[in-house]
């Protein structure tokens, strides 16, 4: 083959390829007509200072079934997953807490139960988890004082909404797992379950 | 740009743009005394491998990248290769041999219905019965059960998520993990629950005959609506 026919080639190569690498970057696979477009976010935009083996800080906050949930009211009874999610309505959050929806029974098996907790009011979370079908865990807002838990637990982001993260407290109110995960991207629901089956059930 | 020693055009090929270069190039042999030409050959391979190696990780979004819209009716389903299911009653089902990967239109049936899902949409969750459902109507039927089949593929689910989605609503037909959405993207990036059919005709060639967002409604009547579709008179 000639060195022109190389040339070519890779000239050819590189004209069909090179237009393609943005695109592959900015593919998204999200709900197009309704759901607010809220486009590739900063994956971590805080920094918690808590680390495996702390004390979780305890809270109390409203929940949506109109009373309010501490965590210390499961000390000593139940090993307790917190999950917040950055906004109700959003694409990945409405497409994660469903997933735990189904997923009670292994919750249970690991004497395991979740809260989950948002920086939305009450009525935006009601509205919310009523399109899902309800949930059947505690929701709960962070709404006021604005976002005090998610700072607790430093993952309050600078526009006031909460990271993507999961905090795994055993029966001692220890934190026994942290994954403050990149906001863009749903956490695996194995990941979680195989760390509730480290814990003393 | 008269400073680049470019040869462009065929008759200047034949001069011999470039005094090193007697049979012409399509590209510039020195910029500013820099020997282009070269630099070029000796880096050829080096800069494709370099290319290859950043692309590498995208390439299959960039194949799937090429479907922006879902497969319109009457249209063909783009290309999707599944790994045959590690169950034989599965295998048998849709009366694959192997073990490798196939393709939707091997399957040995006449209508093949996919449903794109996720076992963390709830609406597909709530669809879920119904499938079962159509999938129970469809077996029922001895004219039909060889000719109409059901899939379903787990868009950004993992084996796991997709064997807990089975397991919960006891999901009798065979599932297909997709965690990196490479067969979503392929399908046009579609939300869930999408229901596709197509037709799989005896010379291999296939037509999509059914391509919608959302509960198909009745089973009953959706069965009825394929069988027409495809002039499938049932029958064994």
């Amino acid at each position: 083959m000639s060195n022109k026919r190389v040339y070519f080639g890779l000239l050819l190569l590189l004209s069909v390829v090179v237009p393609f690498v943005g695109l592959a970057h900015g593919a998204g696979s999200q709900d197009r007509s309704k759901i607010y477009p809220v486009g590739k976010l900063k994956p971590v935009d805080s920094h918690t200072r808590l680390k495996v083996g702390d004390k979780a800080p305890d809270f109390t906050l409203p929940s949506i079934e109109g009373d309010k949930v501490a965590l210390g009211q499961y000390q000593g009874k139940k090993n307790v997953v917190i999950s917040f999610v950055p906004a109700a309505w959003t694409p990945v959050c409405s497409g994660q807490w469903p997933g735990y929806n189904i997923a009670k029974d292994m919750f249970e098996k690991n004497n395991a139960t979740l809260l989950g907790i948002t920086e939305d009011n009450i009525p935006t979370l009601y509205a919310w988890t009523q399109e899902m079908g309800g949930v059947w865990f505690p929701v709960l807002s962070d709404f006021w004082p604005h976002g005090k838990v998610a700072k607790e637990y430093g993952v309050l982001r600078n526009n006031g909404t909460s990271e993507r993260a999961i905090f795994v407290i055993d029966k001692k109110g220890l934190i026994r797992y942290i994954d403050v995960h990149d906001i863009n991207e749903r956490p695996r629901l194995e990941v979680l379950i195989k760390e509730l089956e480290k814990l003393p059930k | 740009m008269q400073r680049w020693n470019a040869c462009n055009s065929g008759t200047t090929n034949r001069l011999g743009c470039g005094s090193k270069n007697p049979e012409g190039s399509l590209f510039l042999n020195y910029y500013y005394g820099f020997p282009v030409r070269t630099f070029l050959r000796r880096a050829c391979i080096p800069l494709l491998m370099a290319l290859l190696t950043f692309i590498g990780p995208h390439v299959r979004v960039l194949e799937c990248s090429a479907a922006t819209e879902p497969p319109p009716e009457g249209g063909v389903l783009p290309e999707v290769k599944l790994p045959a299911p590690g169950s034989s009653a599965d295998r048998d089902y849709l009366g694959l041999n192997g073990k490798g990967f196939f393709s939707i239109p091997e399957i040995k049936a006449e209508v093949v219905i996919v449903e794109i899902f996720s076992m963390y949409c709830p609406y597909c969750q709530k669809e879920a019965p119904n499938v079962n459902k159509l999938f129970q109507t469809i077996q029922k039927r001895s004219d039909l059960k060889n000719k109409v089949k059901i899939i379903g593929i787990g868009a950004g689910n993992t084996e796991y998520e997709v064997n807990l989605f089975r397991d919960r609503y006891k999901i009798p037909f065979p599932l297909f993990p997709d965690p990196d959405y490479s067969i979503h993207q392929i399908l046009g990036e579609v939300r869930t629950p999408y229901f596709i059919a197509v037709q799989i005709n005896r010379d291999g060639s296939h037509k999509v005959i059914y391509s919608q967002l959302s509960s198909f409604g009745d089973p009953e009547d959706f069965l009825k609506l394929l069988l027409k579709r495809s002039g499938i008179k049932g029958g064994a």
